[in-house]
């Protein structure tokens, strides 16, 4: 059982902070394969009209997935997730890098355990993902 | 401009992809993610998985190199340089698990004009080899409008 197993509907869960460095983005877009500039070059970030380089959606979607994973306390758990990107996570070219809330509110539980998640990512008070909704199923 | 409505329901060839431990390893240390059963074949097993479990979103891997050959065809009329991901999802199955060999087929669900603004949704159905389902992305992406006056 974990925290997120136990709880019913209308539950708030224990929040997580993350961080988001330059590095974490390098990293990112080597694992995934999305070697888009924007996300690594600040150059190529600013002409095309964004603020600095930002975060790719699935890096911060794949941090929110992996959160609610932590709290079902299995990753496999996790059986669908679906978000809106609604404002980018600017990553500033230092060490302290860019700081994302996530938080987590259990919407409903089916008769066999399946619970859904509401998912929310904040940055700066402004939400980066939107009706983000977690779909947890223990095994 | 407008996208090639024709290309909605079309399917794509079916592109082959084998799940490797070293790659959902490096994808997870990419997102933090340090749950064993990602890094660690025998904490997978006790897990009752069959090999290291791949995160949530580690099928984006394989998934959009398949959407982008779509995305890149001249035909469909998206400039890929003013592309924005708006939306993205993922139903999963049964666990993806190293030493999976899957077959993705992407087909376009809807294309749509918003307000100038071409959004178009890709589905990518994702089978293994036995030809069971193991899960399906669904990502819309909208190609913003030329501003005013460009040509």
């Amino acid at each position: 059982m974990s925290a997120l197993t136990d709880a019913s509907a209308g539950d708030q869960l224990e929040p997580r902070t993350v961080t988001i460095t330059r590095a974490d983005l390098v990293a990112y877009a080597g694992a995934s394969g999305d070697l888009n500039p924007i996300h690594w070059n600040e150059r190529v970030a600013v002409e095309v009209g964004l603020p600095g380089v930002i975060a790719h959606g699935m890096f911060t979607m794949s941090l929110a997935a992996r959160y609610v994973g932590d709290l079902a306390g299995d990753p496999a758990a996790v059986v669908a997730f679906s978000t809106r990107f609604t404002r980018p996570v600017v990553v500033p070219d230092d060490d302290a890098g860019a700081t994302v809330e996530l938080g987590a509110k259990v919407t409903d539980v089916a008769d066999d355990g399946t619970r859904t998640v509401s998912v929310t990512a904040t940055h700066e008070g402004k939400g980066v993902l939107g009706k983000a909704v977690a779909t947890v199923r223990p095994r | 401009m407008p996208l090639d409505a024709s290309f909605v329901g079309r399917t794509w060839p079916a592109e082959t992809y084998e799940v490797s431990l070293e790659k959902i390893r490096e994808f997870a240390a990419a997102i933090g993610a340090d749950d064993p059963v990602h890094h660690d074949r025998d904490a997978a097993r006790q897990a009752g998985h069959r090999d290291v479990v791949a995160p949530t979103t580690f099928p984006v891997v394989f998934t959009w190199p398949a959407t982008r050959r779509v995305v890149d065809d001249p035909a469909l009329g998206l400039d890929f340089t003013r592309v924005v991901h708006r939306d993205q999802s993922v139903e999963v199955s049964r666990p993806l698990c190293a030493g999976d060999v899957v077959t993705s087929v992407v087909a376009v669900d809807d294309i749509r004009d918003l307000a100038g603004n071409d959004v178009i949704t890709f589905r990518v159905d994702v089978t293994d080899a036995d030809g069971a389902a193991v899960l399906t992305t669904r990502a819309t992406l909208v190609g913003r409008a030329e501003p005013a006056g460009s040509s």
